[in-house]
């Protein structure tokens, strides 16, 4: 199978508008007579199931929180880009457009990534008339900020809660359909299975969280906008119910995955504390703006930070980028962390964290300036780890965040599997091998508001869709699937609970396919997956009854598909042998320890085909083409 | 440190619940509370007991996810955090304490401590937006709005729907999440179109739902996560009166 | 007429009435207080002639009886709609917490409005009784003699600077209360009207019960 992006003909800034007139178009008559699976309701799902509801089409939605205001959208801190240009910097399309592809280190498609900067724009607009309370000039005008080392401010924000507020903003267009009848809502529910029918997804397989019960639903088109996978490695930002599943069935029904070896690592997280932790905070990346990154220079140097003199500390990243100094973005940040710590001189009682120093900032700008733009961030500090980060320095320590791969899609977002789209984080995205801070809003809600609703539309109108029935084979049998996946669980009757696998899959992960990667680990990694994978299939132990809510059974289910994909995470990244982006491998790298990237070899998109269980499934290529965005080596020296 | 736990086990929503009495030991005290109930939930589970079910997901404090009435007060003692961002160096080493679901009429417990808060879904399906479908939209800078306004309209969209002042209140009163959500649309000049219907829809959904009525007592104010104020409540019962009069 | 029930009906109209039928018994005991204190002039001849008029026409007048129909129906309605939202009210909460401090999170008075309602009902029963039956119903001229003779009654008295207490705790929320209820809290007069309510309240309460008192330390002559 050749992979086809389906990227329209003509100039970058022509493509989308082109693309639009040349879909085709469902007559507004007729579209309540299509019903659209959405499979997750965060920014990406939600505003789509509420856009594809405003047009007139039967939406049903699935999410399996209490309530589509919880999808982990809600996280975001920082903000969300666009290039309105308010500011007068010299901002424009083209510059976001080539921002996002340089900072994703050359490894996302240029068609994509300008669509992204161009519909930017409109996100903005859209949700200021939602009613989402942008932070405000005293002119009333739109606020902005920089953000994450970018030159120009492009940044909107709603104070530290900008996902929060674009999430509520997405739900709250939902909520109105749903009201209006055109979507239909169900949370607590999970997807655990795609339908293929004729060569086409035409459905899913839902368990009701609190009967227990398996339901069938049909559709014309399916959409997985069910966030990231980071929760494979146990310790991620991400939260505690994210999870592939969907993903994952929809891979191995027959949908490519791409480039799943790209997670980023974002390097300001509140460093694990002990065996306890359940998972990790993120302090947003604007501390950097104002804190200084530093180690003591002795190795195992057992002193209180405020007592080690200035002569004695290594203020490693403004040593090593000069330029950037703690500026640098999130890869770069993230390894240097690492490096210093493996080279003994981490920080803290587990010696893995590096110091986040304020003490110049605020002997600079005052306390006070610095509590009115961090205020909140050392609050949340100082409530997690009882140190008072005005007093002593932040300890801070990388931390898994969110995942640049997911299912490929054409620039329509379809997947290979004709029918069934990908949204959001789900799909492998506009990002390449790096997203930058501030983008991933814009990205989930481009595909929702306004990239969908034209593609979807544009898939429907011109395909024929039979009707079909929730009493086909195809049903039945993705049913007992999931059913028997469900048995199995229940019936190892082990005795290990499903958390122990989960935070040993984690460590494999973390250890070998975490910030730096080499062959040798990524075999063993490979192995150990496999057989930590085969132990829990004979130890796991599931306790409770089907037939009713059973927050062990989900997370088993989970965490056997996570089991499968860290594996394909493994594989990736062993068959990369380059360093780009969140990708760092030890065997590609400068004399002075930086990435390496080798566009001679790597410069596609790697779609992984499922071929089995235990079988080394088949790469396809998507080889990338920059017409617009040279290539260069990133440097931040 | 250690801990005595009174922890209400409820099979599910047609089976009566009781408190059942369980201990954990050896917690450090950067522990957070839901990591000492995953403790307690491992314990359990190698015990071949089934673990405790309860509701949470981001685990730090946005979500609204999680919704544990801890030691008699909703997310615990500590004032301003959810249960995910209370750690248990805010207890005393050996204290005893209860961990019970939201309990309100229109709140069932599904299972043990989780409870169905949907009826909050459908006060905002009531009318909870602004009714402006994707692409109707003018540029972003086309109205200016006032940066107290802003300001306010924030402060109540800060709301994270946890449902912890209707746990609180002593009438299962759902006015400050309400009045949040009408606060913060009201005091934007895109949502003063429809403030009329909202307010009205608004309330009549939350009434029928089942919740109480609000006694001023602002016990929700002091055990919101997010610090809402109950200023809301007053704006709304003002936008109420004009809206039923006009 | 529509709009108008669905707004009486509506758990935020009801508070209304609330609000509404509490400020204007309020006022009915800035009146009734300020009649009162006649009785407290030290000069106990004047003080009898003086309060005896005013209860005379109290229990005469026409517009104090078109007034007092007003009065019934505040108080009515008053009370059935704090009852009605009391019940309602309870019964949101049909499990109740195995671990509740309520004190943690809010003041006695504003949770004790059912109590210190219903105390003050049955005060007002017993007061109608003492003295408002009499005077209307059973042609009693001399309403000095008789308050004298009730607060000189150790028990009587006593019972009724309790009420007053019960009183001054009932105002001291439901003054304030009823402000927020009409959107009048602003942030501005918040603590203004807060404080105002609190000193109302205790200023009320207060000036009743020094009636008793009075009387019963034999102010009012023997």
């Amino acid at each position: 199978m050749v992979l086809d992006a389906k990227i329209p003909e003509g100039p970058i800034e022509k493509k989308w508008y082109n693309h639009k007139f040349n879909l085709k178009l469902v007559n507004p008559a007729n579209r309540r007579k299509h019903r659209i699976i959405v499979v997750g309701t965060g920014l990406a799902g939600g505003a789509a199931a509420a856009s594809l509801g405003e047009m007139g089409y039967e939406v049903v939605a699935f999410a399996y929180q209490d309530s589509a205001r919880r999808a982990h959208s809600i996280a975001a801190q920082g903000g969300i880009n666009a290039a309105k240009n308010y500011r007068n910097d010299g901002d424009s399309v083209y510059r976001l457009f080539y921002d996002t592809v340089k900072g994703g280190d050359y490894r996302a498609r240029e068609a994509n990534v300008y669509r992204l900067a161009e519909l930017s724009v409109n996100i903005i607009d859209q949700c200021v008339a939602q009613g989402v309370p942008f932070a405000r000039e005293y002119s009333g005008y739109l606020d902005n900020r920089s953000f994450g080392g970018a030159q120009v401010s492009r940044t909107f924000y709603a104070r530290g809660q900008t996902g929060q507020q674009l999430l509520l903003g997405a739900y709250s267009a939902l909520a109105r359909q749903v009201g209006l009848g055109t979507v239909k809502m169900n949370a607590r529910h999970e997807v655990l299975d795609i339908v293929v029918i004729d060569g086409r997804a035409r459905g899913v397989i839902v368990r009701d969280m609190v009967t227990g019960e398996i339901e069938r639903h049909s559709g014309d088109a399916v959409v997985l906008a069910t966030g990231g996978y980071g929760n494979a490695y146990y310790l991620s930002t991400n939260a505690k119910g994210c999870n592939t599943t969907a993903i994952w069935r929809a891979y191995k029904r027959g949908a490519f995955f791409g480039n799943p070896c790209f997670v980023q690592i974002h390097p300001t997280c509140i460093p694990v504390s002990g065996d306890h932790q359940s998972k990790l905070t993120l302090m947003s990346e604007s501390l950097r703006n104002d804190g200084r990154v530093w180690v003591p220079m002795k190795k195992d140097d057992p002193r209180k930070p405020n007592d080690i003199p200035e002569e004695e500390r290594d203020y490693y990243l403004e040593r090593r980028y000069p330029a950037f100094g703690n500026l640098v973005p999130r890869d770069v940040a993230s390894r240097a962390a690492k490096l210093e710590c493996d080279n003994g001189r981490g920080v803290g009682a587990s010696k893995m964290a590096v110091y986040l120093d304020f003490a110049d900032a605020i002997k600079r700008q005052g306390k006070a300036k610095i509590e009115e733009k961090y205020g909140n961030l050392f609050d949340m500090y100082q409530e997690i780890t009882d140190e008072n980060p005005y007093e002593v320095p932040m300890r801070i320590y990388p931390a898994v965040h969110y995942t640049m791969g997911g299912l490929w899609v054409d620039y329509n977002l379809m997947t290979t599997l004709p029918g069934l789209f990908a949204a959001g984080e789900a799909n492998f995205s506009d990002h390449g091998a790096n997203r930058l801070g501030a983008s991933a809003l814009m990205q989930g809600l481009a595909d929702g508001y306004f990239v969908l609703p034209s593609t979807l539309s544009g898939y429907i109108g011109g395909t024929d869709l039979p009707k079909v029935s929730t009493d086909a084979p195809e049903f039945a049998e993705a049913e007992k699937d999931v059913r028997d996946k469900i048995d199995r669980l229940m019936s190892v009757k082990g005795d290990k609970s499903v958390d122990y696998f989960h935070k040993h899959l984690g460590k494999i992960l973390w250890d070998k396919v975490g910030m730096g990667r080499n062959e040798a680990g990524l075999k063993e990694a490979i192995s150990e997956i496999r057989e930590l994978r085969e132990d829990f299939w004979k130890n796991v132990r599931v306790l409770g009854d089907t037939n009713e809510l059973n927050q062990s059974l989900e997370k088993a289910g989970r965490v056997a598909d996570f089991f499968e994909l860290a594996e394909l995470i493994a594989i990736d990244a062993l068959h990369r042998r380059e360093s780009c982006g969140g990708h760092f491998r030890e065997e590609s790298q400068t004399e002075d320890n930086e990435a390496k990237r080798d566009d001679e070899n790597f410069s596609y998109v790697a779609a992984w085909e499922f071929k089995g269980l235990n079988e080394q499934p088949e790469l396809h290529k998507e080889e990338l083409t920059f017409e617009y965005c040279k290539p260069s080596q990133r440097s931040y020296k | 440190m250690n801990f005595n736990l009174k922890i209400w086990r409820q099979k599910n929503s047609s089976t009566p619940g009781k408190f059942v009495d369980y201990s954990v030991k050896d917690i450090a005290e950067d522990t957070s509370f839901l990591e000492m109930l995953d403790i307690l939930n491992e314990e359990l589970i190698a015990k071949n007991e089934e673990p405790v079910a309860f509701d949470h997901d981001c685990r730090e404090g946005i979500c609204g996810m999680c919704s544990l009435h801890i030691s008699g007060e909703p997310h615990g003692p500590k004032r301003k955090v959810t249960a995910c961002q209370l750690f248990m160096r805010s207890f005393k080493d050996g204290e005893s304490i209860t961990v019970e679901p939201w309990r309100a009429e229109p709140f069932p417990v599904i299972k043990d401590c989780i409870v169905d808060r949907s009826a909050f879904d459908r006060i905002i399906q009531a009318g909870g937006f602004v009714s402006a479908s994707t692409g109707s939209a003018p540029d972003g800078n086309a109205i200016p709005i006032p940066k107290k306004d802003a300001d306010l309209a924030m402060d109540a969209a800060s709301c994270i729907g946890c449902g912890a002042c209707v746990a609180a209140c002593k009438n299962s009163s759902a006015m400050l999440f309400v009045a949040a959500k009408v606060s913060h649309l009201a005091h934007l000049p895109q949502g003063k179109v429809e403030r009329k219907e909202r307010v009205l829809n608004m309330v009549a959904q939350m009434d029928k739902e089942g919740f109480g009525s609000c006694s001023n007592t602002y016990a929700c104010e002091a055990e919101c996560p997010k610090g809402i104020s109950v200023a809301h409540i007053g704006f709304l019962n003002k936008e109420y009166l004009k809206a039923s009069l006009s | 007429m529509g709009w108008f029930l669905r707004f009486l009906t509506s758990s935020v109209g009801q508070k209304f009435i609330q609000g509404f039928t509490g400020f204007f018994l309020i006022s009915f005991l800035l009146v009734h207080l300020a009649g009162n204190l006649q009785l407290l002039n030290p000069n106990v001849e004047v003080a009898k002639e003086s309060f005896n008029k005013y209860s005379e026409f109290m229990s005469t007048s026409m517009i104090i009886r078109i007034l007092e129909i007003g009065l019934v129906l505040g108080f009515f309605f008053h009370i059935l709609v704090g009852t009605v939202l009391y019940f309602r009210n309870r019964a949101t909460r049909p499990i109740a917490y195995g671990d509740r401090r309520p004190s943690k999170n809010s003041s006695w008075s504003s949770r004790a409005m059912m109590l210190t309602g219903s105390l003050i009902f049955v005060f007002v029963v017993i007061h109608l009784i003492n003295f408002f039956v009499k005077a209307r119903f059973q042609g009693e001229t001399d309403m000095y003699t008789l308050v004298k003779a009730a607060f000189t009654d150790p028990l009587l008295s006593s019972f009724y600077i309790f009420a007053m207490i019960i009183l001054g705790f009932h105002l001291n929320h439901g003054f304030q209360s009823a402000f927020q209820t009409f959107g009048l809290l602003g942030k501005k007069y918040e603590k203004f009207i807060k404080g105002f309510g609190t000193t109302f309240a205790i200023v009320i309460s207060l000036a009743f019960a020094i009636i008793p008192v009075f009387f019963l330390i034999g102010l009012g002559g023997k």
